[in-house]
């Protein structure tokens, strides 16, 4: 009977019947929620798209070989998903001529020289391995890579602390087209490995050097490359001006280089640095040296910058007027967490580069409506400003902003005076896509309605610890705003299931914090299960009305969850068993939960076989055998034990007291 | 000369005995029998120590002075008994000597291996108890010294030390010696012509090549050849009062103080100029005393040495045994000891491997190495090269064709600094073998696939854990 059927299905498909190149362009289009759907529809059409497949990422090592042999031209694994990765799911894969990339990072950590080679002898044409953080990785693992992998382009052996010289002198020799190597946190590497890379792989486009520990003698030969676009050296305290002295000639490909928190360099030995870096644009000098009349200076000389980072800097007045008379035209500059930005400098700044698109004045909290109203007035088309705790400015600075920046699409105001006033100003700004208004408390649902009705593009809303919003200003939110991603309501203690009821028409939500909303209860939280189903993390801590019924939705319908906090909720064992029953969920955390015994926690931990952190009370470590917590982190599940008291929230307008009297004493 | 002729009745034989004598290379292969007589060896072969020296001794090791000797206030109180009483200590001791050669010799006209052994520690014996009535005459006269002051300088210069070395620099060097008339009253240098060069130790820079590339004309600088035990001796400054010998002038001015108050002015201690009057224009040069050396004056391409320094460091690496061997891989030998604790610093430590065999005591030469050559490759851990054996071998052999064809190819110069003193010693192979033995999941026999070809170890390895697990 079945074979008499297919026949006739397959003629009726009209699908079927198209060339596999016009399905595999039809298929480019669908979302990956989709071709699952297409892929379940026909044998024709589960072949199409298992052959259309490029990128795998499993969520269990366990599936590796089923899956590439479903998806033969896979091109790329991605196995951060996967809760372990062990020697033996890297010897266990089939051999498979068309991966092109790997990822292994961070699940690596368990990987030694045999998985390695395991991969390196099945996977002959890899041109991309990410091994960051195997730990367990040494010259050995990586002379493997060096000998097995020709056409290498792509290496990140971030934090892999094992690896030495040697390590480095087999990639260097054994795979010269390297483009991409990043040797982060590679403590045990020198000049001499460094200096042989740079010596043997020419090609190479982008080289990350943070944290290694290198002195200026392997520079010469790092920009004698002539293809090098992207440097970093960041944390690379063994360079310094002295020794940058003695370079002879920047690089002349260089686009972007990163020397943060590099202590010793400082506006001479950048000189020194970038000198003939005629195409660099990004710069990136946080945590560094002092910004004062000469870095303004030697900026200056770098006619292409667009973008500079001056992050945790001590900046002087002359410093950033400087910066503004130097005669290039900046993109991008940031400021964040700078001490000694003031209105003088800044205004004298901004007035200078007008085509800035992106502003960072987080912590500078000497500025005031003086310097909103210079950036306001002279950088008209900034897309991103961030200005986290400017405490000084006053409300009618947002007006300004509201008015005048019309092409804001990233706004982040969180701690500061803003009020509704400035709240619908700012909701003028129809391209905003990313909102944070957290800790302004004087915002109520009058404002929120404004930003709910006119920007329609929002992704992300932040509305972390605004007391006074309630159900009216979040449903206008959501009816508003149907691209909604992300929005926090942490502490917003008047939101009740309606608001959940109204969000749970976000079909794209997939961040929702709800913590210490103390009205909400397993109605919304079902109600949010139903309509969101991609939602992906979810904090529902100290929402005591939150019980099974909640996860027993969740665990019906949010197929994606990866990352839950139900802390001090209503749960019992058997919503932790329902919970567990998520094959996607990494990351729990379960603390004070009055209701859970120690065997239900038991069974939820074994169920849940992609674990790869859960936090629990301290209380349960000694209520476990051995034997059974050294199987879960044995699994690739790490248990962080808390020992934090019972305890309940305080008022917010007290809790901001309290918060800014800490900053204050810091 | 004379002056040294007046006092020989003293010492009728030193000087005949040591002129012709074939013990004469006995005496220069020990170390320094003839100088210093407070040294072990020397004790032993005299059992009938006189008081005296004992009594010197300590003065000489510790470098103080009794009191009673040489305290400057109570110089003009002689104590005469004392003084005659060393007087006929020193006769008693003249007459033993005698005696000793009174008996060497009749054994002359039968020289056997015997009789010659029994010479020559004879000679030992006299030239111990000569040494030690010469520093008894000089303890005696010293104690004089602060009032006979002006006597000093002739007995410095006739010195029986003196005319031991002279009698064993031979006849033809005779005329070469000259005393300056400006010695330090009571110390006096081994020189040529010189007087007061300081002869420096090792740390001086060794020059010794340094004349290559000097091109001075034949004729515009004097030539002086010292000898070969001259060269070997270690001391060359020696103390006028006790004998003790020192290697530089700075140190036997130092030990001088010991001696008295006079030698702790300023002027005594201070560095002597350097003569300008006396021949400053002309040029010294050194020959090498070995006959057909490059370094010998007589060499039809004589290239000469620059300083004293480089005279004695070239005659013992190129015409010594090699008597210092390393004591950590006892295979290296050398002759001067500087070399080898240059040698010691490194040996040993820290052999990076090459895939083409090649060994290098530091690791920024290995890695030059590798810049140089295509397809060489450091050689990893022991434990990684016992596991793929055959494939390293088959990269050896690949290596060296590599390096044959390649040869002299250069991808960048090898002129860069590589050495990293952030950390050094955290890379050397101590370090690589305290990895951690990778955490494989292998069951029984991790190692089972080094037993085979480990040309395909790890598939091997791989199948093996996919077995397993």
């Amino acid at each position: 009977m079945k074979k008499k059927q297919r026949p006739s299905e397959t003629l009726t498909s009209p699908l079927e019947t198209l060339p596999t190149s016009t399905l595999f362009e039809i298929l480019d289009r669908l979302p990956l929620s989709d071709l699952k759907s297409v892929s379940l529809t026909s044998k024709t059409l589960l072949s199409v798209e298992s052959s259309h497949r490029r990128t795998l990422r499993p969520l269990r090592p366990d599936l590796l070989p089923v899956a590439l042999r479903r998806y033969p031209s896979a091109s790329r694994l991605d196995l951060s998903l996967c809760p372990r990765v062990t020697d033996a799911s890297l010897s266990s894969l089939p051999v498979s001529p068309s991966l092109a990339a790997v990822v292994l990072s961070p699940r690596s950590v368990g990987i030694s020289r045999y998985g390695v080679a395991g991969l390196v002898d099945r996977c002959r044409n890899l041109v991309e391995i990410d091994l960051s953080d195997a730990a367990g990785v040494d010259d050995a693992a990586v002379a493997v890579i060096g000998r097995g992998c020709a056409n290498l382009e792509a290496l990140r052996l971030s934090r892999c602390v094992g690896v030495t010289d040697i390590g480095v002198a087999w990639v260097a020799v054994g795979c010269r087209r390297l483009k991409r190597l990043c040797l982060r946190w590679c403590v045990k590497v020198t000049d001499l490995g460094v200096g042989l890379v740079a010596a043997k792989c020419e090609e190479i486009r982008s080289l990350d050097l943070s944290y290694v520990q290198i002195t200026e003698k392997c520079l010469p030969a790092v920009l004698r490359l002539r293809k090098l676009e992207n440097l970093a050296l960041v944390g690379c305290v063994g360079i310094d001006d002295e020794g940058l002295m003695a370079l002879k000639q920047g690089c002349k490909s260089l686009e972007t280089l990163d020397l943060s928190y590099c202590e010793n360099v400082t506006h001479a030995g950048l000189s020194y640095l970038t000198n003939g870096c005629d195409r660099l644009c990004q710069l990136n000098l946080s945590y560094g040296s002092l910004v004062n009349n000469s870095l303004g200076n030697c900026l200056g000389k770098l006619s292409n910058l667009q973008s500079i980072r001056l992050d945790g800097s001590h900046v002087t007045c002359p410093g950033l007027m400087a910066i503004g008379t130097c005669g290039i035209s900046l993109k991008e500059l940031s400021l964040s967490k700078c001490s000694g930005v003031r209105d003088e400098g800044l205004c004298f700044l901004v007035e200078k580069h007008k085509d800035l698109v992106k502003l960072d004045i987080t912590c500078c909290r000497s500025i005031t409506y003086l310097s909103i109203a210079s950036i306001t007035t002279s950088c008209t088309s900034l897309t991103s400003l961030r200005m986290e705790s400017c405490s000084l400015v006053s409300k009618e600075a947002f007006i300004l902003i509201g008015q005048r920046c019309r092409f804001l699409e990233e706004l982040d105001v969180t701690d500061n005076e803003l009020d509704n006033e400035g709240l619908k100003a700012i909701s003028r700004c129809l391209e905003l896509t990313s909102l944070k208004i957290g800790i302004c408390l004087n915002i109520t649902d009058e404002g929120l309605i404004d930003v709910g009705t006119h920007c329609h593009k929002l992704q992300e809303l932040d509305l972390y610890r605004c007391a006074s919003i309630t159900d009216s200003g979040v449903s206008a939110v959501a009816n508003g705003c149907s691209r909604l991603q992300m929005i926090n309501l942490a502490y917003c203690k008047e939101i009740t299931d309606c608001s959940l009821r109204t969000l749970s028409e976000c079909s794209d939500l997939s961040t929702l914090e709800i913590r210490g909303c103390v009205l909400v209860s397993s109605i919304g939280l079902s109600a949010i299960a139903v309509g969101c189903k991609l939602i992906t993390k979810l904090d529902v801590k100290n929402c005591q009305d939150v019980d099974d019924v909640g996860m027993l939705s969740l665990a019906r319908m949010s197929k994606n969850l990866r990352q839950i906090n139900i802390s001090y909720c209503s749960v019992t064992d058997v919503g932790l068993l329902a919970l567990s029953s998520i094959s996607c969920l990494q990351n729990m955390t379960i603390l004070h939960i009055s209701g859970v015994t120690p065997n239900g926690l038991a069974a939820a931990l074994l169920a849940c076989g992609g674990l790869t952190k859960v936090k629990l009370h301290s209380s349960f470590r000694s209520l476990f055998p051995r034997s059974f917590i050294d199987h879960i982190q044995a699994r690739g599940c790490e248990l962080h034990w808390r020992d934090k008291p019972f305890k309940f929230e305080e008022d917010p307008k007290i809790w901001r007291l309290h918060s800014r009297a800490e900053i204050r004493a810091v | 000369m004379d002056l040294k002729k007046r006092q020989s009745p003293e010492d009728p034989t030193s000087s005949s005995t040591f002129a012709d004598d074939p013990s004469k290379y006995f005496f220069a292969n020990q170390p320094f029998p003839n100088f210093d007589p407070f040294q072990q060896p020397l004790i032993e072969f005299c059992p009938p120590v006189d008081p005296l020296t004992d009594v010197k001794r300590p003065n000489q090791l510790d470098g103080t002075t009794p009191k009673s000797t040489h305290d400057s206030t109570s110089v003009q109180e002689w104590d005469v008994h004392t003084i005659l009483n060393s007087l006929s200590l020193l006769e008693q001791k003249i007459h033993e000597v005698q005696n000793i050669v009174h008996s060497i010799s009749p054994s002359d006209s039968h020289p056997t291996a015997r009789s010659i052994e029994i010479t020559a520690q004879k000679q030992q014996l006299v030239t111990a108890n000569v040494t030690s009535i010469i520093i008894q005459l000089i303890s005696t006269v010293g104690s004089l010294l602060p009032s006979v002051k002006s006597f000093v300088p002739s007995i410095s210069s006739t010195s029986p030390l003196h005319e031991q070395l002279d009698s064993m620099k031979g006849s033809d060097s005779d005329e070469k010696v000259k005393c300056g008339g400006e010695i330090d009253p009571c110390s006096f240098t081994i020189e040529e012509s010189e007087p007061i060069i300081t002869i420096e130790d090792h740390e001086m820079k060794d020059c010794e090549d340094g004349g290559e590339g000097e091109n001075l004309p034949p004729g515009s600088f004097e030539v002086l050849q010292l000898e070969k035990d001259e060269i070997l001796a270690p001391h060359t400054h020696f103390c006028l009062i006790c004998g003790k010998g020192f290697k530089r002038d700075a140190n036997l001015r130092m030990h001088m103080r010991g001696h008295g108050d006079e030698y702790k002015t300023p002027a005594a201690l201070a560095k002597p100029s350097k003569d300008t009057s006396s021949e400053a224009m002309l040029v010294k040069r050194y020959s090498c005393p070995f006959a057909g050396c490059k370094r010998n004056k007589d060499h039809k391409k004589f290239q000469p040495l620059k300083t004293i320094l480089c005279v004695k460091n070239h005659y013992k690496r190129s015409h010594c045994d090699k008597s210092y061997t390393c004591s950590r891989c006892n295979s290296k030998k050398f002759s001067v000891i500087a070399d080898l604790k240059t040698h010691e610093k490194h040996c040993g430590r820290d052999k990076w491997l090459c895939s083409c065999g090649t060994t290098f005591s530091r690791k920024d030469k290995l890695f030059g190495h590798i810049t140089l050559f295509q397809g060489h490759m450091p050689a990893l851990p022991p434990d990684e090269t016992k596991g793929s054996g055959s494939s390293i071998n088959g990269q050896n052999n690949e290596g060296s064709t590599d390096f044959d064809s390649s040869n002299g190819k250069k991808i960048i110069e090898e002129d860069q600094g590589y050495f990293s003193p952030l950390n050094f010693d955290a890379c050397n192979f101590g370090v690589l073998q305290e990895f951690p033995r990778p955490a494989f999941e292998v069951g029984d026999n991790p190692f089972a696939f080094l037993t085979n070809g480990s040309s395909n170890f790890i598939r091997k390895c791989g199948d093996e854990s996919l077995d397993d697990l």
